[in-house]
């Protein structure tokens, strides 16, 4: 199991709000596939897939906020 | 910090190619190559981000097309934007991997080069605390929306040169209401967009190149 994490945007910034997901559960992905997008005020970030495998679940959806060093999503 | 920054000026370019010459460069300097600085104005544009809300559109799709405005989805977070001939468009191409990996870091060298360079030009601009840009007043002249990928960044700088600021009457930029504003407007004539250019490399070399 795998977990997709917030990486550390910057100090100061705790959160960002995920705009998108480019795949959905069950969809198989490769590592470093972009998976997410990640924004903060006017800036966007892409998440890549940290582990190659099946997105088991999402847990920050679209429109939510995530915390830095948070679990967005599971990749088994 | 940088060593070099390769400036290229694209000029007149319709938005969806700079976006795929964008990509192109970002993928370059993920490889290890040079940063990359790059100017360019683009015909007009609707560029809807990933969160644009539709209520941000104040007219609809056929009307902002008679009018010349191109309407196109993009590959960014954020509300709608506009870019028009006379707006000078920033896109620095940048690994931050170099250079501490700092978001909020980056952001705020951005502003501050903005404010620099419309001292330059004898306007007193200042950044706020939780708004992107920078603004005169309470009018924003600069819009600022950066993206990354693998810490190399790629979007940039809309600053209003010589806009025609009626084109923003078709939107609330970026999902606010907000009045938008320009270096002629602010001096009352035209400004040689040749002379932004320069400062604009000079203030972007002198900040991050060692």
């Amino acid at each position: 199991m795998n977990k997709i994490i917030l990486p550390e945007l910057g100090e100061g910034i705790t959160k960002a709000t995920i705009a998108c997901w480019h795949v959905k559960v069950g969809d198989k992905i490769a590592v470093g596939q972009e998976v997410c997008e990640a924004v903060t005020d006017k800036a966007s970030f892409v998440i890549e897939a940290p582990a190659g495998g099946v997105l088991k679940s999402v847990s920050v959806g679209e429109g939510q906020e995530g915390l830095v060093g948070g679990t967005l999503g599971i990749i088994e | 910090m940088n060593k070099r920054i390769i400036v290229e000026d694209w000029g007149l370019i319709e938005y969806p190619k700079s976006f795929e010459r964008q990509r192109a460069l970002v993928q370059k300097v993920q490889e290890g190559e040079e940063d990359f600085l790059v100017l360019c104005e683009h015909p007009p544009v609707l560029t809807l981000g990933r969160m644009t809300n539709p209520q941000s559109l104040l007219y609809q799709r056929e009307d902002i097309e008679a009018r010349g405005v191109l309407m196109t989805k993009v590959d960014r977070g954020g509300d709608v934007t506009l870019h028009a001939p006379g707006q000078l468009i920033v896109y620095p191409i940048f690994n931050l991997n170099k250079q501490g990996k700092d978001l909020k870091i980056y952001m705020q060298k951005l502003e501050e080069l903005a404010v620099d360079l419309l001292k330059n030009f004898g306007i007193l601009a200042i950044s706020i605390s939780g708004k992107r840009g920078v603004f005169v007043g309470e009018d924003k002249i600069i819009s600022i929306g950066v993206g990354i990928r693998k810490w190399v960044t790629y979007h940039g700088l809309g600053i209003n040169v010589n806009t025609d600021l009626s084109l923003f009457n078709l939107i609330k930029p970026c999902g606010l209401n907000v009045r938008m504003t320009s270096i002629q407007k602010l001096k009352g004539h035209q400004m040689a967009m040749e002379d932004v250019k320069i400062k604009t490399i000079d203030l972007f070399q002198k900040e991050f190149c060692s």
